[in-house]
């Protein structure tokens, strides 16, 4: 610690009291509370639009929650990955590294790939089938909002960690950009769990 | 900071993200009233982002201040629904 201080002090003037091992921590930090922020304002107006409804339906009879329960055991099972990576870059073990986050990425990937699935069917097949596509109910709507703007978190999430494990497999990152990147990953799998309550169970 | 503490179980807390979700799923076919369903289904889903923010992002071996700025959103959007209560009743 004091090692790395001494080397970065020239690119750090002054030490965060918050977070004394980096600025960029405070800042992320700072950044998901402003994010959390948008997620909660949109679970808010759903749960008002929803509230001041008369006939909405109950969420678990119109959409897979089998498919979703596997979703979110993949987030879980991403979510350890990325300890795993951080700890292992922290014992200076570059191919446990490579293994946990190349894991936590396909696990986001792995997401995606079936939120695409659920989408197309719900589209093309299951909403229309009950009648409840966009044109009909704010369901949709709300539905796709929500779970569109935390799929497109995701994305963002795979992309940001393809490009640490490139800069760390350079040497250009270290431990505390794994788990900087790591706090983007975990609020990404915490939104999800209030997601999946929200809009699928109740 | 970081020598302070020994490195938490992470696998621990998988088991415990992984039973909770499974009893959320259980919750919602149980012949419960309604209310009952949804005050569970909250209290747990705020049990496994309280996980997963204290263990996975290390919320616990941080200053309490950090802590404060993770809360500041959750405050708000208490005042948020407190303040569209009037327009739903």
């Amino acid at each position: 610690m004091s090692e790395a201080a001494v080397m970065h002090s020239a690119v750090e003037p002054a030490e965060t009291p918050l977070t004394p091992e980096s600025w960029g921590k405070l800042g992320m930090w700072v950044f998901l509370a402003a994010d959390a922020m948008s997620f909660g304002c949109l679970i808010v107006g759903y749960g008002l639009l929803r509230h001041a409804s008369a006939n909405w339906p109950v969420p678990s009879k119109v959409l897979g929650i089998n498919l979703t329960a596997l979703m979110t055991f993949l987030l879980i099972c991403s979510s350890v990955t990325m300890v795993q990576s951080l700890s292992a870059i922290k014992a200076n073990d570059m191919r446990g590294l490579k293994k946990f986050l190349l894991l936590t990425i396909l696990g986001g990937a792995a997401f995606l790939g079936l939120q695409a699935y659920e989408w197309t069917h719900l589209i093309t097949e299951r909403l229309p089938e009950v009648g409840l596509s966009f044109t009909t109910h704010l369901f949709a709507a709300t539905f796709f909002v929500l779970t569109g703007f935390h799929g497109m978190h995701v994305t963002g999430g795979v992309i940001y960690n393809s490009c640490v494990l490139a800069a760390c497999l350079r040497g250009r990152y270290g431990p505390k950009h794994v788990e900087i990147a790591g706090l983007y990953w975990h609020f990404v799998d915490l939104v999800w769990i209030l997601i999946f309550t929200f809009v699928y169970l109740i | 900071m970081t020598t302070a503490h020994t490195e938490p179980n992470y696998i621990g807390v998988f088991w415990w993200l992984l039973a909770l979700t499974v009893l959320e799923i259980a919750v919602i076919y149980t012949p419960l009233a309604k209310l009952i369903i949804v005050i569970l289904l909250v209290g747990l889903a705020l049990t496994k982002a309280t996980l997963v923010a204290l263990y996975f992002m290390h919320l616990k071996f941080e200053r309490s201040t950090l802590g404060l700025i993770a809360l500041t959103p959750l405050i708000l959007c208490v005042f948020l629904i407190l303040m569209l209560l009037p327009d739903i009743s």
